[in-house]
Parts: C-alpha cells; structure tokens; sequence
C-alpha cells in the first residue's frame, strides 16, 4: 500500500483565472479551480445534485455555480451554499513555483 | 382523536375553509379532498388575466403541491365524488376511491348555464369557468379567428377583452340593452359600451341567440331578427347556477342550492356546504367575498365554534378588464322614496351616481374614477347620515375637509373599520395592525399575512397607501429588484450607469457602482458581460469566464455532461452535400442521437467535449458554421417555401428568411431571438408566435413580435406593414437593435415589449425613421465583431484548453 501522494498536474497557467479545468484519475474526474486571486482548489468534478461537472460552472469568489441547474458549492469546504444542502470531496493542493501537485490517495492501490 | 374529515371540491372556498381551519384546530382533522379538476388550488378570479397574458397560471396558483403535503392533507385529483352513503358515512369517486367521512363539506362550486339553443353541442362551443375553459380559448385564439362571446354581464366582458387582447375579432352579444345590466345603471352600461368599443370589440344589445350553427363545428352564431354572425369560436357566459345535483341524489335540502342553515350546516347536521353551491336564507352567491365569509363561518363551526354566523352583506362589483376602472354596490333602481346624485363628466369618462334613501347611501356605480368606492361602501355598510355632506358628498371624501385633500389623506381619514380589501374582507385596522406587529415591510408580505389584495388585487393602491401610512420612509414602494445579491441597483439602473460613466470593463462596473462582492456571482456576471458586448462592441474585451458554458464552448451542455451540435442551415434549407456531411460526422463519432429541432435545424446530441473541435472541423469542411443554438443570440429564422414552390405563395419567404439570417447571425441579444418568415397568412412557418415574424401578403411584408411559444404562450404583435424586403430588413433589424440597447438580461422580447409598452416600440421603429435608421447603424456596426465563426475559431486552436482535461493520471505500477 502507498500512502496519499501529491502528484504534478501542471502549472497555474494552464488554468485561466476565474476559470477550471478538469484532471482525469482512475476514480473519476477531479475539477482545479483557479480564482481571481489565483488560489487554487481541487474538488471532486460532480455537483452533489444531479452530477453536473463543476468544471464548467462560473467561478465567483471561492465559489463555484454548477452549469446545470445553479447550485454554488464552496471550493473550500466542497459545501454547498444557500438553501441547498450536499457536498463533494475536496483534494489538498500544493503550488510550488508555477507547478501544481494535488495529494491523491491510492493511485498506486491496484498495483500494491 | 382525529376525526376524517371529507370535502368535495377544491375550489378557493374550501381552499379558505382549510386555511382557517388548520389555524383553529390544527391536527384536530384528518382531511381528504376530492377534486374533479385534476390540479390544485388555484384563484379562479384571476383567470381573465391568465386569458389576456397578464399572468401565467404558476402565478394565480394558490396551494401548490407542497401545502397539502405540508399539512398532511390528502388530495385526490381529477376525481369526481359520484355518490354519497349517508347512512355508512362514505363517498365514492368516479375512479372507485371510497373513503369514510366524520364531517363532509361540499363544495360543488356552479355550473356554467349553457342556453338551450340548437347547435348548443357544437365543437367550438365552450364556457368560460376554468383554466380548461381558458387553454381552450387560447388556442382557438392563436388561429386568430373570429369569436362571439354571448353574454354581456362580467365573465362574457372580461372574456371579450382576454381574447381581443391575443388577437382576435371579438363580438359580444348581449340580450339586454345595456351591458352589466344588473351592477350599473343605463348610463354607467352606455360609457362601458363605448370603452368596450374602442378596444376594437363590437358589441350587439338587444341581440337574441336564435341558433348556433355549423356542420361539425360552429361557423356562426344566427340571431332572432335573422342576422348571422361568423365565428369559429363562441363562449358561452350567461351566468351560473349551484351544482347542487350531488347533495340532491344524497337527499339532503335542496332548492336552487343546497339548503345550509346560517352555520353552513345542511340538512344533514355531519354535512355542510359552502360556496357556489351553497344557499342561505334563499339566497346563492357568486362573488368571492360572501364565499370566504362561508368559509371562515365553515371552519369556526367544524373547529367547534357554535356562535360563527354568515350574515348577508352586499358586495361591490369590478371588472378586471385593464384600463376600464368600474365600481357599483348596492341597489340603485330608481324609486319615489329615493333620490339620486349624479356626476358626469363626459370629456373625462367619468360618471358617478349615488342612490339615497332616508339621507343614507344605498347604492353607488362609479364610472371611470373608483377611489372613492371604498368610502361610499363605508358610509352605506354604517347607514350613516350624510345630510350635512349632501352638497359635496359625490366629489368623494377629499372634499368633506373644505379643501382638496390628496389622496394619501383620504386614506389617513378612513376609519379603522373600513373595508379595504372586499375579496378578502379585511379592513385597515387589520392591515395596519398586521405591519406593526410583524413588522411588514413589502406587499407581497403584507398580501401573504392579512390577503389584503390578494385576490383581484384592485385594491392594491389602497393597501400600498395604508403601507405607506404607516411605514412612514420605510416603505419604498418603488424599490427595485437587484440584479443580484451582489448589488442594490437594478438592471435598468446597471444599465443607465456603464453608458454615463462610460464603464467598459466588469472590473470598473463593480469598483465604480460598489459591488459587494469581489468578483460578483453566476447571475451578474453573465449580464455584465452582455451589457458590455452590446455598448462597446469594438473596444470591450468579451469575457468568456463570465460566459455561461454553453456560450463559452459554443455548444449545449445536456444532463450527462455531453454537448449537442447544430450546424446552421440559412432558412431551414440543406442540401444533399450538408446532409452526407452530417451523416459522415455522425457515424465518424458514433453519435448517439440526431433529432431535427423545432426551428427547422439537425441537432446531434451526445458529443463528448473533447470531440467538439473535430466534429466542428468536418462540419466545416462542408461549409458548416455554428447554429448558435446555445447562444442568447439569434437562433433560428425558421421559413416556408414561399413563392419558389407554394401556389398560395405571395412573397420569397425562402429568400428573405435567409437574407435575415445572414444579415443577423452571430449577433448577441438579452435573451435568445427566434424568427420565421411565412409566404402568406397561411403561415406555415409559424411567423405569429415567434420573438420577431414576418407574414407575407400581397402588398408587402407584415412583421410581427413578441410572440410566444415556451413557458408562455402569447400571439404577436403587429409592428407595421412596409413594402419591399429592403424595408422588412431594416425595421427587424432596428427593432431587435433597440431590444439588444433597453432590454434586461434573459429578458425574451415579449416580457421587454409588455414593459416598454407595444405603442412605444411602435413609435420608435415604425415611425420614428431617425431612430430606425440609427438603430439599423448601430446594429450593423456591431456586426463587424461579432460575425465570426466561433466553431472554426476553436478549430484553428482558440480555447484549446477548454476541450481537454489538464492531466491524465493513470495507475501507477507500484515496485515491488
């Protein structure tokens, strides 16, 4: 068994400001939130709702609107906002110079 | 224990009954509705405005779903009660539903009287009694045919005005000589007459039905004096009578209605009746202020107060026909022991009329001024003496001071018994007391807890003047929605602010009109960045992160998270080469779905994101650009053959349509913009429900907009007629220009034209040719930048990072 590792993505240029993109892992899609004040957050791309991609929202604040029916869900706390209740993981993230990692647990699981 | 209690009916009489009795005695009753309406609670008084466009039915709902699941209350909808077992205390529905009952209440409601004349039967011939009754109207009414409503009295009238209002020939037939005979004397019938007329709906007095005829449907409507009148639809509105027939077939009292006792009780003392069906002391009510005083004397008793009494009172009449203002209660026939005062201002519309008897009011019609209605019904519910006013007593209660008052005084000086709100029957006291206590800051508030103008909502000047009153600063009645929680200001003022100080990016609009939050939200930051596309067009950067997705990756993101593709086909036309294209494309990326879309386009659906800038690039190479199906934008301009093809044919509508469509695309709009051209009045193309249409006629080309055909369903409106097709273009494209420049964001064309008013956007485009023609400039210099192909933009790498994901992690093969 490996323990929780960070691993590389990229860099924060990679992501517009105010904007996402989306990592592709064994257990499904991770969404990288960058804000416009260039913090980066990780959380589980699948709105706790109806699994719209959170990639694709708006990002406001730390906030992000899920494109599908408007649910906005704290890039902190994976929360939902407001009236709505739910939330999604979220994955720690490291920025080293330009250079993002996310801590992932048990990528290496299968192998082990 | 609970007790079971049963109501048949669920009208806003019993809708009433429950929400006092939940009050009173919640948890006391296990209750169980039947409803032969298959929905909920709805106010049936406001259907004449769902019937002229002025509401949608979510609007006039007044128990959704959720309160009776709230309040545990079973409702059956769209079953009929069939019988009544008094003797083992159960009814039984139409579907074999039985349930037992400790206390039944019925409330049957009336039926509609339908004048037993042949052809009565007739397909085409309807009622006018419930939201079925109005969707059919609606729908005779978008072939904008011709309709005969046979009734002269409130229903026919507003009836009249609802269907002239969505585009219809509308004639009235009215048996007496005057109109409304029984709430306004000759004169006040005379000056309806006249304001009924001028709406362009004719009306015939004196006007027998003989026949209804046609062959399978009705063709016409044939009088006594052999006069015949065309039409495709009639509606019946001569009255109502009790639905007494259930409590009949159960044995219990009944004569025009179901006989109650004045607590509501029937002959049998386990049921009661209220509403429509309802008679007390010889008397049937149709109003809907006597039925809430049912309802609340029906709820005291059930929850165990045996002192509530129903005591007659009269009730004012209004008709809810907008810009026609009419007030009568009482008795006013004409008699030796009674004298009248009468005021008439023929210039202004006016006509007042006071009845009096023994120096008291005994009843009043007001004519084209009504505020002071609500006064006069005071002096006449308290019969007081109004001989030392006498003099002025019919200029209305601003004149009983010495000098004019306004009108806020006259409020002032109303007693706290007034009566305020006569639907409801909830007087100022009450209202006032309600704002102070809980604090009441807004009417919806006030409306929610007292139902002040909660129902035809014609008192509500007088309720937001009692707001005032006693708000004092507090109360801003012309407070404006926000855009969004981000900011106070609305989207006008938003509007007004970036063209003054002249904001041209997202940055400076929220620095310079002091945005709370840092970067805005999901709802303002879209709109700001329209509202920037569309005053700066050359030199604003648009803002693809404030884009909603669809418009950010230029396709339409579905529930799974897949996107559709729609290619754009100028007028609806393809050809054999764009339709291999598109079949290539869709084996090529195994796509599961290929739908032809309402506005005449091939839309494929489940295209995965990462695919998007290789289906666009093959669909390019065909000579594809994007259909903008996603955008808030110009959609479609959907068309018929035309004069290429059609024998009925009167102008290219083909032609045109693609002309339009050329002309406009790629265009940003408030909301999305949806077109059609039709060759003639046959219209094929569906021209008279879109945001903008055009039907072609011998003589030129009519346009048409503020159609619609979604959420709402509303006919056009007539824009003009010009001649020649260089014509219809410019005044389209002013016409959406000035939308683009004055309309809200996400607001559609027919809710920005019911705002700015029809005759405004008339003035300004049709008439105005300094206007249209800058209009026209300006849209066409906005074009420079905004025709761009955004698919093959995206092929050539724009927004490349958008269409794949930023890393791929696999399995790590971890040593060993």
């Amino acid at each position: 068994m490996s323990a929780a590792d960070w691993i590389a993505i990229g860099t924060i240029y990679d992501i517009p400001r105010r904007g996402a993109r989306c990592v592709a892992t064994p257990q499904g899609r991770i969404g990288v939130f960058r804000t416009a004040d260039d913090k980066v957050f990780a959380i589980e791309n699948r709105c706790p709702h109806r699994s719209g991609p959170l990639t694709e929202g708006i990002v406001h604040g730390t906030s992000v609107t899920c494109p599908l029916h408007s649910w906005a869900i704290s890039l902190e706390t994976g929360e939902a906002q407001g009236a709505d209740e739910g939330a999604v993981k979220t994955f720690a993230v490291r920025i080293e110079g330009d250079a993002l990692f996310i801590m992932l647990e048990a990528l290496a699981t299968k192998a082990a | 224990m609970t007790e079971r209690l049963v109501i048949v009916g669920n009208g806003m009489a019993p809708g009433r009954m429950l929400e006092h009795l939940l009050e009173a005695a919640s948890g006391r009753f296990a209750v169980t509705i039947f409803n032969a309406e298959p929905r909920v609670n709805y106010d049936r008084i406001m259907l004449s405005p769902v019937l002229s466009g002025e509401k949608n039915f979510e609007q006039i709902v007044i128990h959704g779903d959720g309160w009776y699941i709230r309040n545990g209350i079973t409702l059956y909808k769209g079953h009929r009660v069939v019988a009544i077992d008094r003797k083992a205390k159960t009814v039984t529905s139409d579907h074999g539903v039985t349930e037992p009952y400790d206390k039944l209440v019925i409330a049957t409601g009336s039926v509609p009287f339908i004048i037993p004349v042949p052809g009565k039967n007739l397909a085409g011939v309807i009622t006018y009694r419930d939201l079925d009754d109005v969707e059919a109207m609606l729908l005779a009414a978008q072939s904008r045919a011709t309709a005969v409503v046979i009734g002269g009295g409130l229903l026919g009238l507003e009836a009249a005005a609802g269907l002239k209002a969505r585009g219809m020939d509308v004639t009235v037939l009215h048996v007496m000589p005057t109109l409304m005979e029984r709430q306004l004397d000759p004169a006040a019938g005379y000056l309806l007459q006249r304001a009924i007329e001028q709406r362009g709906i004719k009306v015939l007095t004196k006007a027998n039905t003989r026949a209804i005829i046609g062959q399978d449907r009705v063709e016409g409507v044939e009088l006594e004096d052999g006069r015949i009148i065309p039409a495709t639809l009639v509606v019946m509105a001569v009255g109502i009578r009790p639905n007494a027939a259930l409590g009949k077939e159960a044995g219990l009292a009944v004569e025009r209605g179901i006989v109650v006792d004045e607590g509501m009780r029937t002959s049998d003392p386990d049921i009661y009746a209220l509403g429509e069906c309802a008679e007390v002391s010889g008397r049937v009510y149709g109003l809907v202020a006597p039925l809430y005083e049912m309802a609340r004397v029906a709820a005291a008793r059930l929850a165990g107060d045996g002192t509530a009494r129903f005591i007659h009172a009269d009730t004012p009449t209004k008709l809810k026909v907008t810009g026609i203002d009419l007030y009568s209660l009482g008795d006013f026939a004409d008699g030796d022991d009674r004298e009248e005062i009468v005021l008439r201002d023929a210039a202004a519309g006016v006509y007042k009329r006071l009845v009096l008897k023994d120096n008291r009011i005994i009843g009043t019609v007001l004519y084209g001024e009504t505020g002071d209605g609500a006064w006069f019904a005071d002096l006449l519910k308290k019969q007081a003496d109004i001989s030392e006013m006498r003099d002025t007593l019919i200029f209305g209660q601003a004149y009983q001071g010495g000098s004019p008052l306004d009108p806020m005084a006259a409020v002032a000086a109303l007693p706290d018994d007034a009566e305020i709100c006569g639907c409801n029957g909830v007087c100022k006291g009450r209202i006032t007391a309600a704002i102070t206590s809980k604090r009441l800051a807004s009417l919806d508030d006030v409306r929610a807890h007292t139902k002040a103008s909660a129902s035809c909502g014609s008192c509500t000047g007088l309720v937001e003047q009692i707001m005032k009153l006693t708000l004092g600063e507090a109360y801003n009645p012309a407070a404006v929605q926000p855009m969004c929680g981000c900011t106070t200001l609305g989207h006008d003022d938003v509007r007004r602010l970036i063209r003054a100080k002249g904001l041209k990016t997202i940055p400076a609009v929220m620095q310079e009109l002091e945005w709370k939050t840092s970067c805005g939200c999901a709802k303002c930051r879209p709109a700001l960045n329209y509202y920037l596309v569309c005053d700066f067009p050359d030199e604003y950067a648009d803002d693809y992160q404030s884009r909603f997705v669809n418009e950010r990756v230029h396709a339409n993101i579905q529930k799974d998270g897949t996107y559709s593709v729609v290619p754009r086909m100028w007028g609806g036309v393809t050809s054999a080469k764009e339709l291999r294209a598109i079949a290539d494309v869709v084996e090529k990326f195994d796509i599961p779905t290929v739908k032809v879309t309402g506005g005449q386009r091939i839309d494929m659906l489940g295209v995965r994101k990462e695919d998007l800038p290789a289906v666009w690039s093959e669909l390019g190479k065909a000579g594809f650009v994007s259909g903008h199906a996603y955008a808030k934008g110009l959609r479609t301009v959907k068309t018929c053959v035309g004069t290429d093809w059609c024998r009925f044919g009167t102008q290219d509508s083909t032609g045109l349509g693609v002309r339009i469509e050329k002309f406009m695309w790629g265009s940003w709009t408030p909301a999305k913009v949806k077109m059609a051209v039709s060759g003639c009045p046959r219209n094929c193309a569906e021209a008279t429900c879109k945001d903008v249409g055009v039907i072609c006629v011998e003589s030129g080309y009519e346009i048409h907009f503020a159609g619609a055909a979604g959420l709402d369903i509303k006919g056009t409106e007539i824009l003009g007629l010009v001649k020649t097709e260089d014509d219809a273009l410019e005044h389209i494209v002013a016409l959406v220009q000035m939308y683009r420049e004055q309309a809200r964001y996400l607001e559609r064309i027919y809710k920005w034209a019911k705002r700015v008013g029809v005759d405004e956007i008339r003035r300004q485009v049709m008439e105005d040719a300094q206007k249209r023609k800058g209009f026209f400039e300006r849209f066409v210099f906005s074009q420079k930048f905004a025709q761009i192909d955004p698919w093959a933009e995206r092929v050539a790498g724009k927004d490349a990072h958008e269409f794949r994901p930023m890393a791929e992690l696999r399995f790590t093969e971890a040593a060993e």
